[in-house]
């Protein structure tokens, strides 16, 4: 095994390579728009709408979203990187390419994850920079930011990794993001706190794990929060390693890849 | 001299119930030049796409350099290079960063990838195109570029599925110059093909799969010595209007001056051309009619074809 360490690790670095080198090429698709959507949401829900809404949880309402949607951007990001990358690659067969190599599966994995997390992350920083022209950003908790955006990058490559493998068209890369991953963002808390919300739909909105990941990173930004940060920081990591488990035995499988 | 390629009883049978291989034993020798040859549908993309384990085998084993495919893939992988039918790289993506990332697959590391690539982009004659994103690259030009890719961690084994298919001739003749010259190195070739001509000038080993089982696995020389009889098109210098009488030559006029003969190896050609000086018939040239093997290699697929039928 340790013989394939140093091989995997030339491997892991070319794919990750290949992967930023990706998406910094094609920076008009891929950076610049949750640049300009964000800023659009800015000025329209923190400056123009936000100032009629008044505070929320304490903070002025632009304080109180911007949390929520950077962390909108990582979460579209990081899922939109891997899951173009990884189909786009099964559809040119140039997956092909890494399949008649020795590089593990986990390697392969791995060099994909990292790729989705760091196009999220590296949006991420640009919406932040982008916020501190709206508002004032104050970090309460450095640690568990970093955390929830790390690992919340981490779950959503991974999930976008399990909808491009299953994909056989270009509009099954688009269903799940538009029909599932919008609505449990906009229902996650990003706009709202879930105390404005009755008892049932509180209750039922704890089951958007979407809620969690917002929740917990907007602890780290405001130290405010309407769930529970253990239980979500808890979540997000056993969400990881089951991901992790599953795409793993996915690509040792070859579906979609292998006949 | 020892084993590149062994196989045992590979079979495959596909989700959809179609069995592809059934049950074929094949050797290659080390430093081999091997053809495998088959009709369409044959078996030899499923027996290629085992080898490079982008097709999962139902049963048997295989084994390259003594490295065993279920044991030992990743040892196997590394001895072996994948030229395919079809073109499987980012159409995106410039040509020596294709080869550059796939030499970083392999573990080597940046810099030797980069010198790699360089001799190898520059022996295949694509080094000007080296900055040119593939899509733009030629039919050619992209199936050199396969072959780039496939060289660049330097295997000891090579697999080509019909890697001159759609080649101008000028350009199918500096490819096979270019293999024999890679075989003459000692790397081991596999070479599928529907050029028959191309086989029988580069392979010294032929294996010819049908109906997922192997008709026959023996050297060229053997091969071609199964032939007995060809047919020959003779250019005639005379004007004639009835075949001439050739006593054990079969024969019958094409046109006026072109006369096709079938010749016995057993009755050799220079009997032939005795008869024909006798009647004062001049032959200006003389060819044959088909590749020869191409004769045997159709007598071969109708035979089996005829035991499929029973």
């Amino acid at each position: 095994m340790s013989s394939e360490l140093q091989p995997n690790l030339v491997a892991l670095q070319t794919i990750v390579y290949r992967e930023v080198k990706r998406f910094t090429r094609i920076w008009p698709q891929t950076l610049l728009p949750p640049a300009i959507t964000m800023v659009l949401y800015f000025v329209i829900f923190g400056n123009l709408i936000g100032r009629q809404i008044g505070d929320m949880g304490g903070f002025t309402y632009m304080e109180y979203i911007v949390p929520g949607l950077i962390m909108m951007s990582v979460i579209t990001n990081s899922y939109g990187n891997v899951v173009s990358s990884f189909f786009g690659s099964k559809f040119q067969r140039s997956i092909e390419e890494l399949m008649v190599s020795p590089v593990s599966p986990h390697t392969i994995l791995i060099g994909y994850t990292l790729g989705g997390v760091l196009r999220g992350l590296m949006v991420g920083v640009i919406v932040t920079l982008l916020s501190l022209f709206f508002t004032h950003l104050q970090v309460h908790h450095l640690g568990v930011t970093i955390l929830v955006v790390v690992l919340t990058a981490t779950i959503f490559s991974l999930l976008g990794f399990i909808n491009a493998v299953f994909a056989r068209n270009f509009d099954d890369i688009s269903i799940i993001p538009t029909f599932v991953l919008t609505p449990l963002t906009y229902l996650g808390g990003v706009f709202y706190s879930i105390t404005l919300l009755p008892p049932f739909w509180q209750t039922v909105s704890l089951a958007n794990p979407v809620l969690h990941m917002v929740n917990a990173f907007r602890y780290g930004i405001l130290g405010v929060s309407d769930i529970k940060i253990s239980v979500a920081i808890t979540f997000m990591i056993v969400a990881t390693v089951v991901l992790y488990i599953g795409c793993a035995r996915l690509l040792v499988s070859g579906r979609g890849m292998r006949t | 001299m020892s084993s590149a390629l062994s196989i045992r009883q590979l079979t495959k049978t596909y989700g959809n119930g179609f069995q592809a291989l059934s049950g074929i034993d094949l050797d290659v020798a080390e430093g081999d030049f091997f053809a495998l040859l088959g009709p369409n549908g044959a078996g030899k993309s499923t027996t290629i796409g085992i080898l490079s384990t982008l097709v999962n085998k139902t049963s048997g084993t295989v084994n390259i350099f003594g490295h065993d495919l279920d044991k030992s893939p990743a040892a196997l992988k590394r001895s072996i290079g994948v030229v395919p039918q079809e073109f499987n790289f980012n159409q995106f993506e410039k040509t020596f960063d294709i080869v550059v990332t796939q030499a970083g697959y392999y573990g080597i590391p940046a810099k030797v990838a980069k010198e790699r690539a360089e001799q190898y982009l520059t022996q295949l004659g694509l080094w000007d195109k080296r900055d040119v994103p593939s899509r733009s690259l030629s039919g050619g030009m992209k199936r050199r570029l396969m072959i780039a890719r496939a060289l660049v961690h330097e295997p000891r084994l090579l697999i080509l599925d019909e890697p001159t298919a759609g080649v101008d001739i000028e350009l199918r003749r500096s490819m096979w110059t270019f293999l024999t010259e890679l075989n003459e190195k000692g790397i081991t070739i596999i070479l599928t093909t529907h050029y028959l001509e191309e086989a029988e000038q580069l392979c010294r080993n032929i294996g010819i799969i049908d109906h997922g089982t192997i008709v026959e696995n023996t050297s060229m020389r053997n091969l071609l010595g199964q032939l007995h009889v060809e047919t020959f098109l003779l250019d005639l210098k005379n004007n004639l209007s009835a075949p001439p009488q050739l006593l054990g030559y079969p024969s019958r006029l094409v046109d006026s001056h072109t006369l096709e003969v079938q010749v016995d190896k057993a009755m050799g050609i220079t009997a032939l051309f005795t008869q024909l000086a006798a009647q004062q018939i001049e032959v200006l040239s003389l060819r044959n009619k088909t590749n020869r093997l191409e004769e045997l290699f159709v007598s071969l697929v109708e035979k089996n074809l005829a035991k499929v039928a029973v």
